[in-house]
């Protein structure tokens, strides 16, 4: 298989007034044509700077180091002229929080049609033809009564749909999407995933899906990647990540995501602690604070991401759980 | 949208009479009057004067008859400038003053934003701080001195300029003082461009135009830059109004017909007509260039609808 991104060591740093925060460090990952990659993790764990920083598009306080290839195309620290030979067109990125991406002052329709006209050259007849295609695709509903509307005539599902549009108008062979189906109902967000899978299988587009919401990962992904504090904690298939977490992170994450098959009265699972302060994170391994089966060396000596066999990869010391979810000793 | 104009031009009624009245009265509690010089004038022809301006009759009577010839259209007749109605006066000043002003408005809006924009674009950098400072330098350094400083080498040392003069409105005779008259109102505007533009090259939507593969001149031409100019719109409908009802400083060191003086000598020779003249003036280009902006707005930002309210 060929990888369309593979990424190696990269490492994301903000200088704020507080002092320089590493928001994504030290991250390795492939994926590869037709297949979908999950990342999951909380809020701030540096899922979304991750491949923000892939598309070149990270904050003026922000740098990126390591190295993030687009097939043979470097894509980190490049200009931007030549970057835009590829964002957009053949690697494309749908934003969380529909409600401020899309362009208050222009119509959805030129919003969609000046990706086409850039990239594909196309006539504006043609491109708005091809754009009223997509926005049927995405279920807009009477998309060509609404498609010459302002982004804040629509509800925000719908700006979610128009993100989806966009990001699939150019059928672009890497398509990133950062929590595509929040604001969705679930019947849409079905849809949607359905479109997602279409698209991998038919045209081979890789997809990289940013998430928290497990039961999207379960339904789309290939492979899943957790990340916590900047770090991978775990990757490995879905099928080993759902039925055999290694990481004690994991294990946690999935424990504490409610069930229709194990309905009890107790209180639903919670990883105890926060997410850590980027600034001061612990010393040792990162979890190590919240995490229940931590030793004495967790606390002095930070785990690094090692492979497990089964193109499996954990940062734990531990040496894992057994097939009943058991700690091996 | 024509029947909130419409509206705005309504509620400017009572709001342009408050202002009259205001003016009216407030000139008459000054002490002195038009007639008042250093050389006492004989009662008799003191008493001859104020009654051939009607201005031995009580106050209350005055105003009617003043708003009574507003309403016609006719601002009276100068007190200082004798055989000058202030209709005439203002016909032979206003045009010169408001040519200038949209010149120099004009000029400051086509050099202001593209500095603005600039150094937003560089924020932090050496390009950024050399586009403050010399803005920072066209607010502080006061008109009387950029002016003198302009005729003297630009007239005086390399002769390419004339020194002054209006000269029917010759383009040579135009160019000092328009530049001089728009430097504080370059600095202005690059200032509130360069902010309004910062905050928009943060918002996500940008972040999204340029996630597709668009220029970086469309990125900022078609996606920032609206919204970015919106905070300017207020600023620029008050700044509009001051401008072309002229600069006492400009038109004095440049030797211009305008208007610009007016206010203050008129205001000191306790020429009640024409005060009032260049109040209501002045008034009703605040006004309507408010309205403008109004109008501007709604036109800049489809979320805003001019409806009744």
């Amino acid at each position: 298989m060929s990888a369309v991104l593979s990424v190696k060591d990269l490492t994301v740093r903000f200088s704020t007034p507080e002092g320089e925060v590493k928001a994504v460090s030290n991250v390795t990952l492939e994926v590869n044509k037709g297949e979908c990659l999950g990342i999951v993790g909380e809020s701030g764990s540096g899922k979304s700077q991750l491949f923000i920083a892939i598309m070149g598009l990270l904050a003026d306080n922000g740098t990126v180091e390591g190295s993030a290839k687009f097939g043979d195309t470097e894509l980190l620290n490049i200009p931007a002229k030549q970057l835009n030979k590829i964002r957009g067109e053949r690697m494309a990125m749908i934003f969380q929080d529909p409600m401020t991406c899309l362009t208050p002052h222009i119509k959805i329709s030129r919003q969609l049609t000046e990706v086409l006209v850039k990239h594909k050259g196309m006539s504006e007849t043609d491109a708005r033809q091809r754009a009223l295609e997509i926005l049927d695709l995405v279920r807009i509903p009477e998309a060509a009564k609404r498609m010459d509307l302002y982004p804040h005539e629509f509800s925000g599902g719908m700006r979610q749909r128009v993100m989806i549009a966009m990001g699939l108008l150019c059928e672009p062979e890497l398509l990133i999407a950062d929590e595509p189906s929040t604001a969705l109902d679930v019947t849409v967000q079905a849809q949607i995933l359905d479109i997602l899978n279409d698209l991998k299988n038919d045209l081979g587009t890789a997809i990289v899906m940013i998430t928290h919401d497990l039961g999207v990962v379960a339904g789309i992904c290939d492979r899943v990647a957790v990340m916590y504090a900047g770090e991978f904690a775990e990757t490995g298939s879905v099928q080993n990540i759902f039925y055999d977490p290694q990481h004690p992170y994991t294990k946690g994450l999935l424990r504490s995501m409610p069930r229709l098959d194990q309905l009890t009265d107790e209180n639903l699972y919670t990883i105890p602690g926060q997410p850590p302060n980027l600034q001061r994170l612990p010393e040792g391994c990162k979890f190590q604070e919240r995490c229940v089966y931590a030793l004495d060396e967790c606390l002095v000596d930070d785990p690094a991401l090692t492979s497990i066999g089964e193109g499996r990869q954990k940062a734990c010391h531990r040496k894992g759980f057994d097939s009943q979810g058991e700690l091996i000793t | 949208m024509l029947f909130f104009i419409l509206r705005r031009f309504l509620i400017a009624i009572p709001v342009m009479f408050l202002i009259i009245a205001m003016a009216f009265f407030m000139m008459r509690i000054a002490p002195g009057g038009p007639f008042t010089s250093e050389r006492k004038l004989s009662p008799e022809v003191e008493a001859n004067m104020l009654a051939a301006y009607d201005l031995d009759k009580p106050l209350h009577i005055q105003f009617i008859k003043y708003v009574n010839g507003v309403l016609h259209g006719d601002f009276g007749p100068s007190y200082k400038y004798k055989d000058f109605s202030v209709n005439e006066l203002i016909a032979i000043g206003a045009p010169v003053s408001i040519r200038i002003g949209l010149l120099a408005m004009f000029f400051a809006f086509a050099v202001g934003v593209p500095l603005g924009t600039l150094a937003a674009l560089n924020q932090n950098s050496a390009i950024d701080y050399s586009v403050m400072g010399l803005a920072m330098t066209g607010i502080t350094i006061p008109n009387f001195v950029v002016a003198p400083l302009l005729t003297l080498f630009f007239g005086v040392y390399w002769h390419l300029l004339p020194v002054a003069g209006w000269n029917d409105g010759a383009w040579n005779h135009m160019i000092l003082p328009v530049f001089a008259l728009s430097l504080p109102y370059i600095a202005y505007i690059s200032r509130l461009t360069r902010g309004g533009m910062i905050e928009v090259l943060r918002s996500n939507y940008v972040r999204t135009a340029r996630a597709k593969g668009l220029s970086e001149f469309v990125v900022v031409r078609r996606h920032a830059m609206r919204a970015g100019l919106m905070p300017l719109v207020s600023f620029i409908a008050p700044a509009t109004a001051g401008i072309v009802s002229g600069s006492l400083v400009i038109e004095q060191i440049f030797g211009l017909p305008g208007i610009g003086g007016y206010f203050i000598k008129a205001a000191l020779n306790r020429d009640y007509t024409l005060v009032m003249g260049v109040v209501i003036l002045y008034a009703g280009l605040i006004i309507t260039l408010n309205i403008v902006a109004d109008v501007v707005y709604a036109v800049l930002d489809p979320k805003i609808k001019l409806g009744r309210a």
